[in-house]
């Protein structure tokens, strides 16, 4: 009696296997299907509909969806050059501080312990304009008539979604930095300073060269996360005011849930994958530059 | 002219006190070493010296100019650190301009110094190469390379070859008197080796726990060590040291060997004085082995019990008095362990330190 075995290996591997593939590849297969068709949640016998690349053909014509794109890139390119200037900011002045360091980080992190959720309602009572504590403020310090529209001004209403994603973020920047700057050799600094180099310059030639490969890690995971910036804009303004502070993620929501228009969502959302590639691939070329000019491998 | 005086220096850890107020005097173009045993604050002086650490008390001169306050950029030193703390992310001939570039010197000016320091240090074919790529020793050479292009009045170097495997070392210790009889820069150099220290130095300043123990030339620092802790840091072997008591004119030594009191000695030692009596291996020679036959000699029969050949000379092991001494037997014949030989001590070159102080008697 010859019966062949199932390996060990694959046994103790299925469960994984098996929820992977449950909750991973069969909604990213089916996903991609149906963004050849034109699937509406409302008419599940759309699914079986194939209408090739009618969706993307769509997409590519589509203004809102371009402007969606636009302002997603132009949020992403913004929030992640301020969060860099203030974690860099902030972890070398944490670098400096000897005293109650632990205890400065462990703050530090609070802004990353809050659910995005949480922090898309705390930064919409904030700005309120009639409650918010910025227009009380304001009004406390004299300018009696500031009412500003925070999150009904197109612009202000952009700014205080960056303001609120960079308030949760920065300390992303600033823990792996600060992780750069504990790991740099003391050596270089000292000998940059017996080369004649002031603080600035000594940060300038040594310590950004080698925080450089730091840096680019933060960038290619926040360029990630910043590029499916959801929950805090559609707490705080819902993409609105008219479509103004609408991002690809709000946008794929909207034409999904409130269209219903599943099919063409999907699509957006593959497309929109491709802004995120674009973007991890960029900054590791950059991270693996960076690392080849400290000579570290690869 | 570039003198450096350290006059009553003092660096303090928080509690912990790391130098304990050093008088210093270096000319212009000495090459003075500083050595000692690990932790005793030959660092420490040296990075105060640089502008690295602060002075905790006292004050430090360079040039005549007082310079406890001024950040190292502003005392025109260069230094060469143990790890040679070379740019990573910079090439060998960016890592020695990089100095020049930050002082706005002119381009070609620039170009022409690198040039120069390169070819002093055979760096030229190596000037496009990241220091990753570099072995440790042309990483030694760049580091000094990188010190030498800004000319600097005073040269400092902390322990820059302790990295560097034997034969190695033996080298650039050659480069680095070479370099200094080239430059001709006040050097303070750090080491903890006393080879190191005897070959290199002008003038050995040699610390322990903070303090300076004894400054002089290798040989002063050799022949007359002011007590015991000098007497058995320099020089290799260490010197051997006996305990014994004075008793009239002989010296009672430990296991009952008695032996003359050396004539310089005499009048200086008293009575009944517990001492501990010091000679080189190079003094205690078996007899028809020995170069010295002049002078004041004692004899004394003692059991080989190891041998160390070394080529020119014979490094043999003896027991005295229960203790291990180390003689050297030169035109060396082969020893068996367990041999009984004859020995001759040159009295007059051994050396007699207080038991109680460790302090050497000498006139
Ligand atoms: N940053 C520091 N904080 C506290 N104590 C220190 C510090 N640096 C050095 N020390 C102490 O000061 C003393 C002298 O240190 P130093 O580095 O000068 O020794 P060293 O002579 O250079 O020794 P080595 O040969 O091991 O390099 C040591 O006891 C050391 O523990
Ligand atoms: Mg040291």
């Amino acid at each position: 009696m010859t019966r062949r075995r199932v390996p060990e290996w694959f046994v103790l591997l299925l469960p994984a296997i098996i929820v992977i593939a449950a909750v991973v590849l069969i909604p990213l297969i089916f996903s991609l299907y149906s963004s050849f068709t034109p699937y509406k949640l409302t008419r599940p016998s759309t699914l079986w509909k194939w209408v090739g690349f009618f969706n993307y053909e769509k997409i590519l014509t589509d203004a809102k969806f371009w402007a969606a794109f636009g302002r997603t890139v132009l949020f992403l390119t913004i929030v992640l050059n301020l969060e860099l200037l203030l974690g860099l900011g902030i972890a070398l002045m944490m670098n400096k501080v000897t005293w109650g360091q632990r205890t400065l980080r462990t703050i530090l992190m609070f802004p990353m312990m809050f659910s995005p959720i949480l922090v898309g309602f705390q930064f919409k009572f904030i700005f309120n304009d009639n409650i918010g504590l910025v227009n009380n403020v304001l009004q406390s310090v004299g300018f009696q008539n500031a009412s500003l529209p925070w999150l009904v001004d197109g612009n202000l209403a952009m700014f205080s979604i960056m303001f609120a994603e960079i308030w949760m973020s920065t300390s992303v920047f600033a823990i792996l930095i600060l992780a750069g700057l504990f790991a740099m050799p003391r050596d270089p600094l000292e000998a940059a300073k017996v080369d004649g180099c002031t603080a600035w310059q000594t940060f300038r030639h040594i310590t950004l060269p080698f925080l450089m490969p730091f840096i680019f890690i933060a960038m290619t995971i926040r360029s990630l996360d910043v590029a499916r910036a959801y929950d805090i804009v559609q707490i705080m303004t819902g993409g609105g005011p008219a479509r103004r502070t609408e991002l690809l993620w709000t946008l794929m929501s909207r034409t999904g849930y409130v269209d219903a228009r599943m099919g063409l969502a999907n699509a957006m959302g593959y497309v929109s994958i491709l802004l995120s590639i674009l973007f991890t691939i960029y900054f590791f070329r950059k991270l693996s530059a960076a690392r080849a000019e400290l000579g570290m491998a690869g | 002219m570039t003198e450096v005086t350290l006059s009553n220096v003092v660096k303090k850890y928080g509690k912990h006190q790391a130098v304990h107020g050093i008088d210093l005097g270096i000319h212009d173009g000495e090459f003075v070493v500083l050595v000692g045993p690990s932790g005793c604050g030959k660092s420490t002086t040296l990075r105060m010296i640089a502008g690295l650490e602060d002075i905790s008390g006292g004050e430090i001169a360079i040039g005549g100019r007082v310079v406890n306050d001024l950040p190292p950029r502003e005392r025109n030193i260069s230094m060469v650190f143990q790890n040679y703390a070379l740019y990573p992310h910079m090439t060998v001939r960016e890592n020695l301009g990089f100095s020049l570039k930050i002082a706005k010197r002119p381009e070609d000016e620039i170009a022409k110094s690198v040039t120069e320091a390169a070819g002093i240090l055979g760096l030229d074919e190596l000037m496009e190469r990241k220091p990753a790529e570099l072995s440790g020793g042309q990483r030694q050479r760049v580091a000094m390379g990188r010190a030498i292009v800004r000319h600097p009045d005073v040269f400092l170097f902390d322990e820059p070859l302790s990295n560097l495997d034997a034969k190695l070392r033996t080298q650039m210790r050659v480069e680095i008197k070479k370099l200094h009889q080239k430059v001709g820069n006040t050097i303070i150099y750090v080491t903890h080796d006393q080879v190191e220290a005897m070959t290199l130095a002008d003038r050995i300043v040699l610390m322990r726990d903070g303090h300076i123990v004894q400054v002089g030339t290798p040989l002063e620092l050799f022949n007359t060590p002011v007590d015991t802790f000098v007497a058995t840091f320099i020089g290799s072997p260490p010197m051997n040291l006996v305990d014994g008591e004075v008793s009239g004119g002989t010296l009672w030594l430990q296991g009952g060997i008695e032996l003359p009191v050396p004539s310089s000695a005499r009048s200086l030692v008293r009575n009944g004085q517990k001492v501990r009596f010091g000679f080189r291996a190079d003094n205690l020679m078996p007899v028809g082995h020995s170069v010295e036959e002049e002078g004041e000699i004692a004899e004394l029969d003692l059991t080989v019990t190891l041998t160390e050949p070394l080529g020119t000379e014979t490094l043999l092991f003896a027991e005295l008095g229960g203790l291990e001494v180390q003689a050297k037997m030169f035109n060396p014949r082969p020893v068996a362990p367990g041999e009984a030989m004859k020995f001759r001590l040159m009295l007059d070159k051994t050396h007699i330190f207080d038991a109680a102080s460790a302090k050497a008697i000498r006139g």
